[in-house]
Parts: C-alpha cells; structure tokens; sequence
C-alpha cells in the first residue's frame, strides 16, 4: 500500500459518502467512542484492537434493532471504490454492520488494495473456502421513492477507522502482504 | 381483428402509457443514461472489461451443462441443495415444499416474476413480502414491473404517496410525503416482515461454479437481510447465471452498476457461499444473544451456521433450447443491467409495459421473452425496436440486441404466414410492387417498407405524378386504413432526375485521373438516388473539390438492403446484401473508395453484412466504405486544401449550426469527424443529446407508433427549438426534424459543400 492509493481510498470513500478517520492503533478505541451514538453493538475486533466500554458486544435481536450504532471490522478496503469488505462470520458482523442506521468500520491500512481485480482475486481462495462477504461502498441507498435517499434497509452513515502503523503515516511502503491473515 | 383496428388499439395502449407513466419513465431512464455516460467515462480499460466480460460468458454458456455440475459439487459441499427445473411449475413446486405455507420475505428477483413465485407460495397460505423498495410499491399497486432493475421507474413520487396513503388508511396529517419519508416509511413496514420471516427468497446476479458463492448487486440492503435473517435462503436463478469462477466476477461488479443506473458500484455486492457463517437473527428470542457468547469478528468465517438451510434452484425454463440456437444465443450473455431499456428512445418515452413482455422490458426482451415464453409473446412489442443500435455500445456484455429483434422479427412475419393472419386485402397490390422471397402472408405495410428499393425506382419515373397521387387525400386515406401510414406525415417527395442520371448528365468525372489525389464512388444509395438528390450532388461537388476523382456509378445504385431488414425481411435483405456487393467489390478491388451519405446504409455494410454474408466479403466491403464526413475529415488530415469548401464565414451569419448525429453513426462512432470537420470550418457546433430522433426509417410513417416517434423526439425540439440553421445526417432525421421544428434541416455535406 502507498500513500497515493491511501489518499485514493479517502477520496472515493468520501465520493461514497462514507467518512474516513486515518488514526495510529493506539488512537483506534478513542477514535470508535467519539465515532459511535448510543446505543452501539460491536463484534470484538481481531489484531489487538479493543472496543470502547460504549459498545456491548454479544448483541440480541432486540439489541440490534434498537442500536444507532454498529461496530465491525472490514477485511479489505478498495481504493479505486471506496468499498469496505465485511466478512461473514458466526458473531454476527453481517448483522452488526446492516441494522444500525450508522455502520463504524475498522480496516487496517495494509489490507487496502487498489481495484476490484486485486479484491476479488484476495476473496478468491476464502470463497472457494466457504467464506461469505460483502463489498460494501457507502450507505445503503434507494431511487425507488421518487428520488435518491440516502438509508434504505441498511445504514444511512458509514465511518470508516483507517488503522495506519507509525511507519505507514510516515509514508513507508509496508507491502500489502506484510500482515495478511494474521486475523485467522 | 382487422389489421387497422389492431393499430388503433396499440396506438391508443401507447398513448394511455404517454399519458400516464411517459414522464416518471422518461426522466428516469434518461437520468440513468446520463449516469452511464458520465461513469464509463471514469474507466480506463472500459471496452476491455467488456469484452473480458463477454469472453467469460461465451465461454460459461459454451459448457453450462459442465459447470452446473461443478456448481451443484461446490453447493453440495458447502452443505446446500441445488436443483435444475425443467420449467416454472418443478421451480415453484420445489420452492413451495420448501416454504410450506411460511412467511417468506424476498429481495427483487425477475426470474420469479418470470416464475409467477409469489402467486404459487400464496396459494399454498404463505404471506410473501416484496423488501425491494420498488418492487414493494408494485406489489401493494398489484402491477408489473417497467423496468428490469428499477421495476417501479414508473411511478411518481406523488403517486406512491396516494398509494401508501390508501393502503394503510393513512390520514393527511401523517402520511409519508417526501421520497426521504416514504422510505422511512417502507423501512419501518417491511422490518416487521422481515423479523417474522420464515424463508428469504433472493435472486442471483451471479453464481461462481468454483465456490458456488452467488453475488447479489443491490444498493438497499434488503437482500443482505433477507438472506441473513431467516435461516433458510432460497436463491432462485436462470441456469444462464454461471459463471466458472469467483475471480471471473471481476470485471462484472465493475461494470453492472455503472452500465445500468450510472453508479460506479451499488451499495453492495453481497458475495454469499451458502449456508454462510452469519448467525440467524431470530426474533422469536430476541433477547438471547444471536452468536455465541464471546465471539469475535472472523470466528467460524469459513463454516456453515448449524441452524442454516440453503436451497439453490436453477431454472431452464426455454434457456437450454436458447443456447441451442445460433442467433439468439446471445440473449444467455445478457446480466440483466437496463442498459439497453435506458439508451432506447421508445423505451425512455413509454417504458416497459408497453416495451416488454410478460416479465422482460427493453431491447434484449425480445430474446428473453421469445425463449422462455414463446414468439407470441415477444411479436406484442418486438416493433417497438427500431434498430436504431444505441443499445450496442451500452450492453456490458457487447449483445447484438438489434439483430436479436431483427431475427425474432423475421421468424414472427414468418410464423404470421404459417396461420393466414395479415394478409390484408391489399396485399395483391403490394405483391405485384414488390416480389421477394418472404412468406406470402407478411404485413403488406412491412412488404411495402422493406421494398422502398422497388417503390423508389417507381417514383423517381413517375415524378412528379408519382408524388401528386401519394399526397392525395382519398389515397393518404386508403394507405392509412390499410397499410397503416399515417396521414400525419409527409410522403418522401421522389425526384424526377436521379442522382445517376445527374452525374451522367453533367459529363461524368471532373477531376482527372492524373491530378487525382483518390478515387471515389459515392454510393447513390435509394433515398440519396430518388429523394434526397441534393445531399448526393452536395457530396460530389466537396469531394471533387478536395482532388477526388468522383463516379456515380449506374450499377452501384442498388439498396443495401437496410429497408428490409428493418422489416426482418432477413432473406430478402440478404439477396440485397449479395447484389450490393457484387455491385460495391469490383469498385473497391479497382482502388476506388466508396463513400456513404446514409448512416443506416453504411451501418449496414459495416454491422449487419457480416451476418448476411461470408464474412471475407463482408470485411472487404466494410473496409473499403466510408461515411462522407469521415472521409472529408480523412482528407482534410491528409493534406487536401479546404479552401474551395463553404466556410462559416462564406455562410455569412449562419455560423452556428445545431446538428443531430444519426443513430446507427453514432453506434459507429461516425459523430466526432462530422463535428471536426465542421469546426475546421469555422462553425461552431450544438450537438444534440438524444440517442435518436424517434423517426427510425418507416417507424414513425406507422399510424399505431406516430405519437410516439413524435414524443421521442421531444428532446430535440426543446434543444433546437431555437436553433437557425439544422444538419442531419440521416434521412429520416431529416423528416423528423423538420416534423418536430418546422423547418427543414440540411445534411452537413450541403453546408460545406462549393456553390453549385
């Protein structure tokens, strides 16, 4: 990842009308409480990265229809499209990030790759895996009532946390590849 | 039925459809349109991912039996069930055991509509809810859907308001009003189906044989819910959906949503490999945890939920026996995006219920509807495709669609001789006018447009009487009531003096050989030979101008074989291709190049030839042609001196000019060197926006379409209302638009070519 696809993410997401807030790791969870509005769910997120007390994991169905907020992580991100990519997984994400109006994203700025023919080929081996995901590109959307509105179905705003190492916001070249999979 | 009382129906059909869903339509389709343009436009390799796309879905198509299987492992593995149905009653059956009278929620899915599902499950005491926003304001209004991705393109908001408002008894006080509130609204309505929903019920976009993921493109997130709520998913899909693998997805996420509404990318593009790992959400506990205890995000990723069921049903339904044929095996590529509905003229003005079918709407209906519900069905809209081409360059997977309406359009005159319908009592008549080769019992009016050639030949002997007796009232009236011309429109008006017999009389060439820098035939095509003679002479005196030694020769003055095929008068347009080149190669071989005034002409030797003829000759006759413009911009590039051409400036106050591509020249490109050219000149240039003037040839001579090609139109009357001086290229662009403005519009040969 360079830092022109990073900007490139930010400018598309934005395009998308999602927001994106580029913080260190240690910034993460601070930078979650101020994004959420209560009352927020989350699935416990992977690579040492803790949720505010704010957000209470283990959601029941009533949980999730009445939260603002849902907090997931994303397994990719897109820079040519803005999209995030939200895995399935037996926590519920899928459901975390779709019934509250607001969806928090946290993706770790190693896993952006540039266009969909580098996303699609990553998902390849997982799908073929039995791995179930959504690209996710913005709030959910209709034109079916006369006229765009943003919020359908799903969340009318996306906040997505860009997790960048110090040697990443410097500008330094990590490689995509470096910390792949370390989720599994 | 009568023939004249069958097209006064349909012409009133479509004026009840003008009236009452044209605007919703139009400024919906055209909207997406725009999108299109403007998001294509952000892709660098955009006719690669096509024609990547396109490759992926020969080669699917080529080997669906293999790759059902591999798909039906792939599902089986996971720990699915797929099942192939034979036609819509195994589908429904199979779904209805499945669902066994529950409540199922479904996200937008045609090929359930084209299944009739929901009547099937209700029978049986299943509540089924529609969670697409669209096709929920249909299924509460009891109608069909206009269009294949927006199904409820139209209705206004205003309309959806009344209907919410009277469905659920509101009062004026709290009724939704805004688009924002109505979907508000909705959401709130359907999450209480959903939270009650037994069965979720989704289409697919696509199905990867290698994983067997199916991807959903959506943008609402209904069929996120729907296929992750309830814990059983049935995904209900044409067997045409395959494709071999997850990474062969690529190039169809990128392109589907930019090619239907004009967004780069939906919302989301769910990639599901069912049973998927999501836990139900069941709100039958709603306060016991959905996960388990502690679960953290990418727990189980790869494992089926124990509690899930998944049922895949692929549907035949005609599309096995589509594959099996060779001229409308490409409908199977088709992904079902709009593009074609939303580029078509007719389509803009009137939409899908009257441009469809019993499930399909657009351009491409026309395959879809003739494979999976028979011929009849598609002949009820299959005349509403002009060929006017524009659907070309839109279709992500580089579909024929023309030729698709072309073919099915000659198997219908065909099937209409097969049972004695439509031979009108004028039919003799006609008959003597225009022998061919078609079926004794086609559409007399189809047989006379097909045969302009004949009719032509006629008119230019005879002119002027020819022109005097056409116009005359007691005749404009008989060719109304039986063939089916409308009486609004002006009958082309045949010159006497031919454009062969011009050139021969002027003494021939005027340039010689020696000073010749090329050699050129201009093609008196029919309209240009008989009709429009001054653009023809327009065309000899600029090219002589330029250096070229110009002939018009008599044995190139044959039809191309355009008029009937747009009749589907397939074989007959063949023996005309055939006579066309005999006439055209020996020109070509001798070093001559030949030039073309009439887009549809040229497009025919350049797209439909390699389908009348072997495909050697079709090329040698597309490389040797070229449009006017193109080769006056050619030799402009080349070095030739402009200065014996009429320039703005000699035009005096005529610099501005307001012009309008033709159709087909713009599907092949053909707009950007007249343009060029006219700016070298010094006029500054107005291009229209509209995909086609809705004349189309013959269409809108046709009683029954003549409001229609007239609204269709509409565009460019309010872009050149205004304007002073209008080139066409085409000529029945012409004629439309001296209909729509009053005034008559030149071709822009004649604006830059010498004085006579």
């Amino acid at each position: 990842m360079s830092a022109d696809m990073l900007s490139a993410f930010v400018d598309s997401a934005e395009r998308h009308h999602a927001t994106v807030h580029r913080v260190a790791p240690e910034e993460v969870t601070a930078t979650i409480a101020r994004l959420v509005e209560a009352p927020a769910v989350g699935v416990a997120l992977p690579w040492g990265l803790d949720l505010p007390e704010a957000v209470a994991t283990d959601p029941t169905p009533a949980d999730l229809d009445a939260a603002e907020t849902g907090v997931t992580a994303a397994r990719l991100a897109i820079a040519d499209y803005g999209s995030v990519v939200l895995e399935s997984d037996a926590a519920g994400s899928e459901a975390v990030s779709l019934f509250p109006e607001r969806h928090v994203a946290v993706v770790r700025a190693g896993d952006v790759v540039p266009g969909m023919r580098e996303a699609i080929e990553r998902l390849g081996d997982r799908l073929r895996d039995g791995a179930s995901a959504v690209l996710a590109t913005g709030p959910s959307a209709t034109a079916d009532m006369g006229d765009l509105v943003i919020g359908a179905h799903g969340p009318r705003a996306v906040e997505i946390v860009l997790v960048e190492e110090a040697e990443e916001m410097d500008g330094h070249d990590s490689g995509p590849d470096s910390e792949e999979d370390s989720r599994e | 039925m009568s023939k004249s009382k069958s097209r006064a129906e349909t012409a009133a059909r479509i004026r009840h459809l003008l009236d009452t869903e044209g605007d919703a339509v139009a400024e919906n389709t055209r909207g997406f349109n725009r999108g299109r343009y403007e998001s294509v436009r952000e892709l660098d390799d955009y006719e690669s991912l096509k024609s990547a796309a396109r490759a992926i879905k020969e080669d699917a198509i080529e080997r669906i039996p293999e790759l059902i299987d591999e798909l039906r492992e792939s599902v089986e593995a996971n720990g699915g069930h797929l099942y192939v149905a034979a036609d819509p009653a195994e589908a429904n059956a199979y779904v209805r055991e499945v669902v066994d009278g529950g409540n199922v929620v479904k996200s937008k899915s045609m090929t359930t509509e084209e299944l009739d599902l929901n009547d099937a499950l209700e029978a049986d005491g299943a509540a089924v809810t529609e969670t697409d926003l669209g096709e929920w304001v249909l299924q509460l209004a009891d109608e069909t859907p206009s269009h294949i991705v927006g199904p409820a393109v139209h209705k206004s908001r205003e309309g959806i308001a009344d209907l919410f408002a009277e469905t659920f008894g509101l009062d004026d006080d709290d009724r939704p009003e805004t688009a924002e509130e109505l979907t508000r609204f909705a959401r709130e309505k359907l999450l209480a189906d959903i939270r009650e929903a037994e069965v979720g019920v989704t289409g697919a976009n696509f199905l990867a044989a290698d994983s067997g993921t199916l991807a959903l493109v959506t943008s609402e997130g209904n069929a996120r819910k729907t296929a992750v709520v309830p814990d059983t998913h049935v995904a209900v899909a044409g067997v045409e959906k395959v494709i071999p693998t997850v990474e062969d997805l690529a190039p169809f996420v990128e392109l589907i949503g930019r090619s239907g509404t004009g967004q780069d990318i939906t919302s989301y593009v769910s990639l599901l490999t069912p049973p998927v790992s999501s836990p139900p959400v069941d709100f039958g506990e709603a306060d016991s945890p959905v996960a388990e205890r502690g679960a953290a995000g990418g727990d189980g990723a790869t494992d089926p939920h124990p509690d899930r069921e998944f049922h895949l049903v692929l549907v035949d339904n005609g599309r096995l026996d589509l594959r099996e044929d060779d001229d409308l095996r490409e409908t199977l590529y088709c992904i079902r995006c709009g593009a074609c509905s939303n580029s078509c003229g007719n389509f803009q003005s009137v939409g899908g219920h009257a441009f469809g079918g019993e499930t399909y709407s657009g351009g491409i209906a026309t395959g879809w509807e003739a494979g999976v519900e028979g011929l009849d069905t598609a002949a009820e809209f299959n005349d509403l495709c002009t060929g006017c081409s524009r659907c070309v360059p839109a279709c992500p997977v580089e579909i024929d669609i023309p030729w698709i309406n072309t073919v099915v359009r000659d198997r219908i005159n065909r099937g209409d001789a097969a049972d004695g319908e439509g031979s009108g009592s004028v039919g003799f008549l006609v008959d003597g006018l225009t022998p061919d080769e078609e079926p004794a019992g086609l559409d007399p009016a189809k047989r006379l447009f097909g045969n302009f050639e004949t009719l032509a030949k006629l008119g230019s002997a005879t002119a002027p009487l020819s022109n005097l007796v056409a116009n005359a009232r007691p005749v404009r009236g008989a060719m109304d009531r039986w063939l089916g011309i409308t009486r609004e429109r002006d009958l082309p008006a045949f010159e006497r003096e031919t454009l062969v017999d011009w050139f021969d009389a002027r003494g021939g060439p005027r340039v010689s050989e020696g000073l010749a820098r090329r050699e050129a035939v201009v093609y008196p095509d029919v309209y240009t030979n008989h009709v429009a003679v001054d653009r023809g002479r327009a065309a000899v005196r600029t090219l002589e101008a330029l250096g070229v030694r110009v002939t018009v020769p008599e044995s190139t003055a044959v039809g191309s074989g355009r008029a009937p095929l747009s009749q589907g008068m397939v074989e007959t347009a063949r023996r005309k291709a055939e006579r066309c080149r005999d006439a055209l190669l020996p020109e070509v071989d001798a070093g001559r190049d030949v030039v073309v005034i009439e887009p549809s002409d040229l497009a025919a030797f350049e797209r439909e030839y390699e389908r009348l003829l072997p495909a050697d000759d079709a090329e040698r006759v597309a490389d040797g042609c070229f449009e006017v413009l193109e080769y006056v911009y050619g030799l402009l590039e080349n070095g030739a001196d402009p200065g014996g051409l009429t320039t703005a400036e000699d035009a005096g106050g005529r610099a501005r000019v307001a012009y309008h591509p033709h159709c087909q020249g713009k599907t092949l490109d053909l707009e950007p060197y007249t343009v060029a050219v006219l700016e070298r000149l010094g006029y500054e240039v107005d291009t229209s926006e509209t995909e086609c003037c809705g004349m189309a040839g013959s269409f809108g001579y046709k009683s029954e379409y003549y409001e229609l090609s007239m609204d269709v139109g509409e565009p460019l009357s309010e872009q050149f209302g205004d304007a002073e001086r209008v080139l066409a290229s085409g000529t029945s662009c012409r004629e439309q638009l001296d209909a729509l403005l009053g005034s008559p519009a030149e071709h822009p040969i004649e604006a830059i070519a010498p004085g006579e």
